[in-house]
């Protein structure tokens, strides 16, 4: 057998990879063997793993399904790409989880912030300098699509309170908080725990400044909810939010968002 | 009043609802979900909710950041 972009096919002796590449991927002008590049003459062996580029062509999003669901085999995929999620905040953590999220395949994910990108939020937030002034929400939408034009994103432009929570949150799998503002932070979990009995929830206290690695921890409060950080850091002039830290608790939330959607930890219901 | 927070038992002199205890405990009330004998408070009844001898009471406290 041989891989041709990650899918199974008989091997045939005496295969140069520009004459597989004609057969499979006609228009190819980048061949990697085995992870590197090589030229068009070179023979593919049984065993071989072929990757085949057009360069500058974007795969549909059936061949993105199939680039995801080899890598994290066929029946982990359909159940992250039937999956809805809530990222609520899209600043350090939410546009770092949502990144994270949107690159493994999640098929549903709603977006809610109502600020702009502005020039201090770049120390940390996965935005450019040229998206400076957009909603982020707008700006994200445009970034995750460039990682995987295949997830379907709905953007929450509102301020939002405590009472619009269940109204707009009660039928996703797992609502992940990423809010800055702790009476916020405090009210949605009050809201997941009143309001949405089967909503999974992931939220966030404590990532700020440059600590030890190891003091961010994710903690189970009851079968699915979580909470992330070391509980204490907060932000305040000395001690700001930067890229790393709030990247490992970011991570945190998006991998305790994984395992509670792959069953590999309790969630609600 | 002996109550038992976060799992910790301890001794809390002169108070009676749930805004002293967290008063008490230094925290900011607007910040923070109380749980009282497995029921959430809501924020604008801290003041209305009656603490008791052996009561269990969870906090949650959240640091700003995000």
């Amino acid at each position: 057998m041989i891989l041709v972009n990650e899918q199974e096919f008989p091997f045939e002796n005496q295969l140069k990879i520009g004459e597989l590449a004609a057969t499979h991927k006609p228009g190819a002008d980048i061949f990697i063997l085995n992870g590197f590049p090589v030229p068009t003459h070179t023979p593919v062996k049984d065993g071989d793993s072929c990757t085949l580029i057009q360069k500058g062509v974007i795969p549909t999003p059936d061949e993105m399904d199939a680039l995801l669901s080899a890598r994290h085999t066929p029946g982990i995929q359909k159940t992250i790409r039937k999956s809805t999620i809530a990222i609520l905040g899209l600043g350090g953590l939410g546009s770092a989880v949502a990144g994270a999220m949107a690159k493994i395949g999640i098929g549903n994910i709603l977006l809610s912030d109502y600020d702009v990108v502005e020039p201090s939020n770049l120390n940390r937030q996965h935005y450019f300098v040229d998206q400076i002034g957009l909603l982020k929400t707008r700006a994200l939408q445009q970034n995750l699509l460039r990682m995987n034009p295949s997830v379907s994103l709905e953007l929450i432009e509102e301020h939002l309170t405590e009472s619009r929570l269940p109204l707009l949150f009660a039928e996703v799998d797992v609502l992940i908080e990423c809010f800055d503002d702790p009476v916020m932070k405090a009210a949605t979990l009050r809201s997941v725990l009143t309001e949405m009995k089967m909503v999974s929830y992931v939220g966030s206290s404590g990532m700020a400044g440059f600590g030890n690695n190891n003091t961010i921890l994710t903690r189970m409060l009851r079968p699915g909810i979580y909470i992330v950080g070391d509980e204490t850091s907060e932000a305040k002039p000395g001690m700001g939010l930067m890229a790393p830290r709030v990247g490992i608790a970011a991570h945190h939330m998006a991998n305790q968002s994984l395992r509670i959607l792959l069953a590999a930890d309790k969630n609600r219901q | 009043m002996n109550l038992t927070v976060n799992g910790n038992s301890k001794s809390f002199p002169d108070i009676s609802n749930v805004t002293d205890l967290l008063k008490s405990l230094q925290l900011p009330p607007e910040s923070v979900v109380v749980e009282l004998n497995k029921i959430i408070i809501q924020p604008d009844s801290y003041g209305s909710a009656k603490l008791a001898e052996s009561d269990k009471v969870e906090i949650i406290r959240f640091v700003g950041g995000g």
